[in-house]
């Protein structure tokens, strides 16, 4: 032992505590929990999964919510789509009796009174569905025509692939031209180019103009898959050309009787000019058809009213979640105080010594919250990587559309640290109310 | 003598709430240890001795009484003064050491100078100090596991003395030593009180207690004898 006495060095005894002091802290705490590795794995486990599970689960419904959105954007959020219905049994009882043929559906005087009566509402674009075959040579399937007007895509967000569709011009002649859809090119056209071929509508030869682009395949990615299962054979032909060529009334042969349709318009869109306006317009299209047809044989479809539905269902799906989250949180946090507690039992002895050598119960404290939120927070870092990469993988291998916004991991990621904070304090608590006599005695 | 005492007890009474039972372990004690004075408390278990440590040691406040340490009154202090009492003026040295087991040597001995505050430079030069003071400067980075009951408690040693304290307590510091490391230890006890440190140790065993300069015999709670050699 040498006499020279160590210098004293000035005590800067300041109980501020600073950035230094904080960081040996952790470099303590971190060398706590890795001499338990397995334990601190194990119990960062809880937060592990909670937070990735949550992570995960509102990407893949943010995804799947996204998708069926733009769906319904595809048909036009400031459109009011009106189709016409066949009217059910007791409806039409008076209806037989005066006349063989059904008569029912939305006419054209309809729309001239939406058009003349409602402020702003600017294109109604009326449509007539008829099913026919399609042939071509020997190949002929069963299509849907629609007779339309010329901004029919425009309003409907069809996009032409190739060629055009037919113009104002085309429709006032009543013309004989057609566009079909991708899935009838497909399947009529095997080895040929369709524009500017002909195509036989029922009895009756047509021009081939333009193709669209399929309708109901929302992403591009899952096109494929659509265009052999859900694909409409779609027929599009000018309005005024359908109406001289096919008449107002519909021959249906079946099981050995006729069935005859008479129906004006199968379909009308209205686009109304204010997006605010369009829940109020609807209710005054609804209520002005009620006055001009006594039978149910309408119906009004309005996209924007699904696009808040669907809203509304991803906001009861995102409380779902997050209650979902918040328990499994809580059990990872309980697990987390469980481990803590026995760690402050385990660990009285050290408590003792440390209080012995001149640490306040506020020091005590500060050493096993840190301990037990690092244990939070690396569980809750570990969970965002996991969160993050699982709906990677469930686009790879299962096919759908995920989608991890910014803000769902930030938030897992910060009650993880809250559960830390929360769970953390009764054990820290705990340890530091230990009199040091006792935990000093303590085998 | 005449300085001011390092300790003084006055009239302390220590009394235990053992379910419904009254334990009065200390029943009015009155001493003073004197600067650079080197004793030894002794008495059979029972009589009080753990707990007289306990309160010189500012680990526990007497139930009536006053204690002064270094002229300061910590009969009344608050926790957080106690610990910072603790932390400055005390050194502690217990029968089984009392070392963290996860830390090494060096870290062991810095503990009181992390709560005092020390810049890590400082504190860990200060320590390698004190150790190699003990002859431990080449198991600096041990873990107290790794090392013999001899040098663990000079580890603890070192951990006493690096804060300068006023006073050492040893409670049973021999205790769980074989004989040629409990006079080592002894030994730089003796060195200690010839550097001037003021030491204080309980035991049990008269062979030790007569290496102290003078010794405080208890029994049930009271003083029973006080020799100077």
């Amino acid at each position: 032992m040498s006499e020279s006495n160590p210098s004293s060095a000035p005590a800067n005894r300041s109980t501020k505590f600073s950035f230094n002091r904080f960081r040996r802290t952790v470099l303590l705490g971190l060398k706590s929990l890795w001499l338990h590795k397995l334990r601190s794995l194990l119990t960062a486990l809880g937060i592990v999964f909670g937070v990735s599970s949550v992570i995960a689960m509102l990407a893949i419904g943010e995804g799947a919510s996204y998708e069926a959105q733009e769906q319904i954007k595809k048909l036009g959020s400031q459109n009011i789509i009106l189709k016409s219905l066949k009217p059910t049994a007791n409806d039409k009882g008076s209806e037989t009796s005066s006349s063989r043929v059904l008569e029912y559906g939305l006419t054209y005087d309809d729309v001239r009174r939406i058009q003349a009566t409602i402020p702003g509402v600017t294109v109604v674009v009326p449509a007539r569905v008829i099913r026919e075959f399609t042939k071509k040579r020997n190949r002929r399937i069963e299509s849907e025509i629609k007779g339309t007007v010329a901004w029919y895509p425009e309003m409907r967000n069809h996009k032409v692939s190739k060629g055009r569709f037919f113009t104002d011009l085309e429709v006032t002649a009543k013309s004989p031209v057609c566009v079909i859809s991708q899935s009838v090119a497909d399947e009529v056209f095997r080895m040929e180019e369709p524009v500017g071929s002909t195509l036989k509508v029922g009895q009756e030869y047509y021009r081939v103009i333009g193709i669209t682009e399929n309708r109901g395949s929302a992403s591009s990615e899952n096109a494929a898959a659509s265009e052999t299962e859900t694909a409409v054979y779609e027929v599009f032909i000018p309005l005024t050309t359908i109406r001289s060529r096919f008449g107002e009334t519909i021959m249906k042969r079946r099981a050995g009787s006729f069935e005859a349709e008479r129906v004006e318009l199968h379909e009308a869109t209205v686009q109304v000019d204010e997006l605010e306006q369009v829940i109020n317009v609807s209710l005054v299209v609804k209520d002005l058809l009620n006055r001009y047809h006594d039978k149910e044989d309408f119906k009004v479809e309005v996209p924007l009213e699904q696009l808040q539905q669907a809203e509304k269902t991803k906001q009861i799906f995102n409380i779902v979640l997050g209650s979902i989250a918040a328990i499994s949180l809580l059990v990872g946090g309980i697990g987390i105080m469980n481990i803590m507690l026995a760690s402050v039992t385990e660990r009285t002895r050290e408590i003792g010594i440390r209080r012995a050598l001149g640490a306040k119960k506020k020091d005590i404290i500060i050493q096993f919250l840190i301990e037990t939120i690092m244990l939070s927070v690396s569980g809750g870092l570990l969970g965002v990587a996991l969160g993050i990469s699982v709906p990677y993988l469930v686009t790879i291998f299962a096919d759908m559309k995920t989608i991890v916004t910014f803000w769902s991991p930030a938030i897992a990621f910060s009650i993880s640290a809250l559960v830390g904070v929360v769970f953390g304090i009764y054990p820290a608590l705990r340890a530091a109310e230990m009199d040091p006599v006792e935990a000093l005695r303590h085998e | 003598m005449a300085k001011q005492p390092i300790v003084s007890l006055d009239q302390v009474i220590k009394t235990y709430q053992m379910g419904s039972v009254e334990v009065r372990a200390l029943r009015g004690l009155t001493f003073d240890i004197q600067e650079g004075e080197y004793i030894s408390i002794m008495g059979p278990s029972g009589c009080g001795k753990s707990t007289l440590l306990n309160i010189l040691g500012c680990l526990d406040r007497p139930t009536t009484g006053t204690y002064r340490l270094g002229g300061q009154n910590v009969s009344d202090m608050g926790d957080d003064e106690l610990s910072d009492i603790r932390g400055l003026k005390i050194g502690f040295i217990f029968q089984s050491y009392q070392l963290i087991q996860q830390l090494s040597v060096v870290e062991n001995i810095e503990i009181p100078l992390y709560y005092q505050g020390w810049p890590e430079e400082a504190s860990r030069e200060q320590a390698k100090q004190y150790a190699a003071r003990v002859g431990l400067g080449n198991r600096l980075d041990h873990k107290p596991m790794e090392l013999s009951g001899g040098q663990q408690q000079r580890v603890a040693i070192a951990r006493a003395l690096v804060n300068d304290p006023l006073i050492i307590f040893a409670d049973e510091a021999t205790g769980n030593l074989d004989t040629q490391s409990g006079n080592e230890i002894l030994a730089i006890f003796d060195e200690l009180h010839q550097q001037g440190k003021t030491l204080a140790m309980i035991t049990h065993e008269p062979e030790v207690a007569e290496r102290a300069q003078r010794m405080i015999r208890l029994r049930d709670g009271l003083l029973e004898s006080d020799v100077r050699k």
